[in-house]
């Protein structure tokens, strides 16, 4: 059947990509555990969600940790120190984001003891309380380690209310390059299958599937191994398909189920957390540990030494390089820099920005790799139709948003766009067209935002010139009134007088009378 | 940084991701339609001899010329790379497979003005046409070159001693000299539609000559008879990802459908369903240009709409139309209601219902 296999796409649902996933030999080496570095620079926003708090003055002595800055609001995260040492800053520092720009952060220099606060562990986390275990994630920091960064307990707790029956854990790891998943799949199985049943503990859902794409058979087997004497915990291998890890593709392909367009993956009873939160999960129970570090991926053909590097928070990438081993020829090929994945990570400026909680990769790419090209005009090929795993006509939007045809965009899904990157990746003309709908949406944000201000504004005019006319009738009436009053009064007066005066005669004439 | 790695980062552009590309291009896509052509091709060579390659060669040459001057005049500046890509090429090879193999010089010329300046550039250029220009300079020299365009010569292999050799073909070529009436012969459709309209009914009509074949030993345009060296390259396309099998079948399905019921009630009236798939432009239609992305639907429920439709339309046409051949001009009807085909049917949002609107939450027990 060699000759049919040419054919098979030809039939069934064909959504997604099948990129290389240049993620050997990177996901063979064993990890590397980077020493403390020189400085750590940690932003108060590494989360989806409100920015932390800082609650440390510059100067102060920290323990590895301790508390630095507290979460602040129903959606946000608390940020630890990484290891003990000196708070010397709390200021800006460049955002590990496309755009350069900076955010607030602190700085720590480490006093090199790496001493550890007194830790809040717990010996058997099934005794506990579920909200207890959702108290002890939010305070120990864990956000979702796939690279989303929402705070786990959020999601943990939100689960618990909304009586969520399916855990569905993703293993999935689909974007090329990255192995960090795979890594502590094959090192920690034990370890994420555990922090898997403290979370169905902690949401009462009655069983996980853990699904991993079959491009990792060392994964699977480890995760069945040390899931086995566990009946609620399933391992489920799925196709190795991008994005098969993104949050709505996964759930249909482990349970048939779909999320409404408008709707959760709660509302369908499914809570999706990544097999490295559950890790963290573990440690945040187990040992009172909070998030601190994190397994990162270094590789693209500019790397000299790719592989996976557990790394602290707050690393700048510039070190976790050097210490990786460098750049192939002092960096001369090098294309792109990017932090995360290729489909979905996000170009740096410079390697000067800091890994956090969120990052899984460091990516140093020849041009070869991006293969950057000026675009050609759309052909109508629509192989980014076929791609699309939402169901999109992806070249429709990008002819429509880029006569800033917005609302049209909307009608044809463009909210439902996941920016996963597959319509770009196929594109043989190579259209950004996820630049589009990232441009669309930002444009969306400000006439939301512009709108709101107008609105803001128009009522306020409003409310000024009904206040005017208000204060004009009261003017009014109150004139009138007084008018009334004085005209009133002054009749009153002529009145009085006039009767005063026929009082006065007959006074007078009383008087007279009387004298 | 490293000296060289600020040097690397001088030409570094920020953008969006994705940061990796799966490598198709818009050149590659259309040289795999010419490999995939040129089986057929050769073989039309083979067929029809040195006149039909000098045909072949000079409408490419044609709307690769006529490709240039737009971009030049309309004040394009990138023209090599636009010319590079391969669809100007592409455009003339699909004409010249269309056209009868003998046919003179300035039909080439004129079909690749046609193809390239009103069925392409006027619209806007690769990308925005609503009509396979390919289509529409093959039914505009049909309507306005009646004779020249149904002169179908008997296939003459170059084996063979009859042949013209290169000088005479050439001779052929430009001076348009009258070719004898023993080396032509009628397509088979041609042949149906005059004995019908002559009152013979089909029984005795097709009881001559070998009008039909699978490897395309008959009359007919240059290089749309050999239907298994086309089905072929259909596969290669399959198989490449090229094009899918929905807007192909369905034209097949279009033509086969409506032939087989009518053949199946008067035989003597309308012709089977082999005669009509392995003749004229049908086997090229179907996988060539009922597949050409920018003409057609971009889902593939559209396409099985648009290719059901072309299908059925060759059908009408070639049964009780005028003209023997009905595929340019079904295609053409089908490339206008493309945009009325996308409006209507659009693929289902996940999370959302056929009309978009989203699923509903299920109630909470």
């Amino acid at each position: 059947m060699g000759f049919m296999k040419h054919f098979k796409h030809l039939f069934g649902n064909d959504w997604g990509v099948h990129p290389e996933d240049h993620k050997r030999p990177a996901a063979d080496q064993p990890v590397r555990v980077m020493p403390l570095p020189a400085r750590l620079y940690l932003p108060l926003q590494q989360h989806l969600g409100g920015p932390a708090r800082p609650a440390v003055l510059v100067g102060q002595q920290v323990k590895k940790g301790e508390l630095i800055a507290e979460a602040q609001g129903a959606v946000s995260a608390p940020i630890h120190a990484p290891t003990s040492g000196t708070i010397v800053a709390v200021t800006e520092i460049t955002a590990p984001h496309p755009s350069g720009l900076s955010l607030p952060a602190i700085i720590i220099e480490p006093d090199g003891l790496d001493e550890w606060t007194e830790l809040n562990a717990c010996a058997d986390p099934f005794a506990l309380d579920p909200a207890d275990i959702g108290k002890r994630v939010a305070a120990a920091g864990v956000v979702g380690l796939g690279g989303a960064a929402f705070p786990a307990a959020v999601k943990l707790s939100g689960a618990k209310r909304s009586s969520v029956t399916t855990l569905v854990m993703n293993g999935g790891e689909c974007e090329p390059y990255l192995s960090c998943d795979d890594r502590q799949m094959r090192d920690s199985a034990a370890g994420i299958v555990d922090g898997i049943r403290i979370m169905l503990h902690a949401t009462g859902a009655a069983k996980a599937l853990v699904g991993i794409e079959d491009n990792k058979p060392e994964a699977i087997a480890a995760m069945r191994a040390a899931a086995a004497s566990f009946s609620n915990v399933e391992i489920c291998p799925v196709p190795a398909r991008y994005p098969m890890g993104s949050e709505k593709q996964l759930i249909q392909a482990l349970t048939g189920k779909e999320v409404p367009a408008d709707g959760l993956a709660f509302d369908i009873g499914v809570l999706v957390h990544n097999v490295g939160t559950a890790l963290a999960v573990r440690a945040a129970i187990r040992e009172g540990k909070p998030l601190i570090s994190r397994l990162v991926t270094v590789n693209g053909q500019c790397m000299a030494n790719p592989g996976n590097i557990e790394v602290r928070i707050g690393t700048l990438a510039e070190e976790v390089i050097a210490f990786a081993g460098g750049l192939k020829g002092e960096g001369l090929g090098l294309a792109r820099r990017v932090m995360g994945g290729p489909m979905m990570g996000m170009q740096i400026p410079h390697w000067r920005v800091p890994v956090v909680k969120g990052t899984s990769g460091i990516l140093a790419f020849d041009a070869a790799e991006v293969a950057a090209q000026a675009p050609d005009p759309c052909i109508r090929c629509g192989s980014c139709v076929k791609a699309c795993p939402m169901g999109l006509l992806p070249l429709e939007m990008s002819a429509r948003i880029r006569v800033e045809a917005y609302d049209e965009a909307i009608g044809l899904g463009l909210k439902d766009c996941i920016a996963c990157g597959c319509c770009a990746y196929v594109c043989p003309s190579k259209i950004p067209l996820v630049q589009y709908f990232v441009h669309a949406k930002g444009e969306l944000a400000a006439q939301g935002r512009a709108k709101l201000r107008n609105d803001a504004t128009k009522k306020l005019a409003q409310q000024r010139q009904d206040r005017l006319a208000r204060e004009a009738r009261e003017k009014a009436e109150a004139a009138a009134k007084r008018k009334a009053e004085r005209e009133a009064a002054a009749a009153a007066k002529a009145a009085a007088e006039a009767s005063g005066q026929t009082q006065g005669q007959t006074q007078g004439q009383t008087q007279g009378e009387a004298a | 940084m490293k000296p060289a790695e600020n040097a690397a980062s001088l030409t570094m552009q920020t953008v969006a991701s994705p940061h990796a590309h799966g490598g198709n291009s818009v050149s590659r896509t259309m040289f795999r339609v010419q490999v995939a052509l040129l089986p057929a091709t050769l073989y039309g060579f083979w067929l029809y001899g040195w006149p039909s390659f000098f045909l072949w060669l000079l409408t490419i040459l044609s709307c690769v010329g006529f490709e240039a001057m737009s971009l030049k005049l309309g004040g394009v500046t990138r023209i090599r790379p636009t010319l590079l890509d391969g669809s100007a090429v592409l455009t003339g090879w699909l004409l010249a497979m269309t056209l009868p193999p003998w046919a003179p010089w300035w039909v080439a010329v004129l079909g690749g003005f046609i193809a390239i300046v009103i069925g392409k550039q006027v619209f806007g250029g690769i990308g925005q046409n609503v009509f396979n220009p390919a289509m529409v300079a093959r039914v505009a020299l049909l309507v306005s070159f009646p004779l020249p365009l149904t002169l179908w010569i008997t296939p003459l292999p170059l084996s063979g001693a009859v042949a013209p050799d290169f000088v005479a073909s050439l001779r052929i070529f430009l001076t348009s000299l009258p070719v004898p009436d023993a080396m032509t012969s009628a397509t088979l459709l041609g042949h149906a539609k005059t004995e019908l309209s002559r009152g013979v009914d089909l029984a005795q009509a097709l009881s001559g000559a070998p009008l039909m074949s699978w490897m395309g030993m008959r009359g007919g345009s240059f290089g749309e008879s050999a239907a298994l060296l086309i089905l072929a390259g259909g596969l290669y396309l399959m198989a490449t990802r090229v094009i899918t099998w929905h807007a192909p079948l369905a034209v097949l399905a279009g033509v086969a459908i409506p032939a087989a019921i009518a053949h199946g009630v008067n035989p003597a009236h309308f012709l089977s369903v082999e005669a009509h798939l392995l003749s004229g432009a049908l086997m090229l239609g179907a996988f060539f240009i009922a597949t050409d992305y920018v003409t057609s639907p971009n889902t593939t429920a559209g396409q099985i709409i648009f290719g059901l439709g072309i299908g059925f339309l060759t059908w009408v046409i070639r049964s009780v139309g005028g003209y023997p051949e009905g595929m340019a001009f079904a295609v053409l009807l089908m490339n206008a209601l493309t945009p009325v085909i996308d409006r209507f049917v659009k693929p289902r949002v996940l999370g959302r219902d056929r009309k978009g609107r989203p699923l509903d939450i299920p109630e909470k027990a």
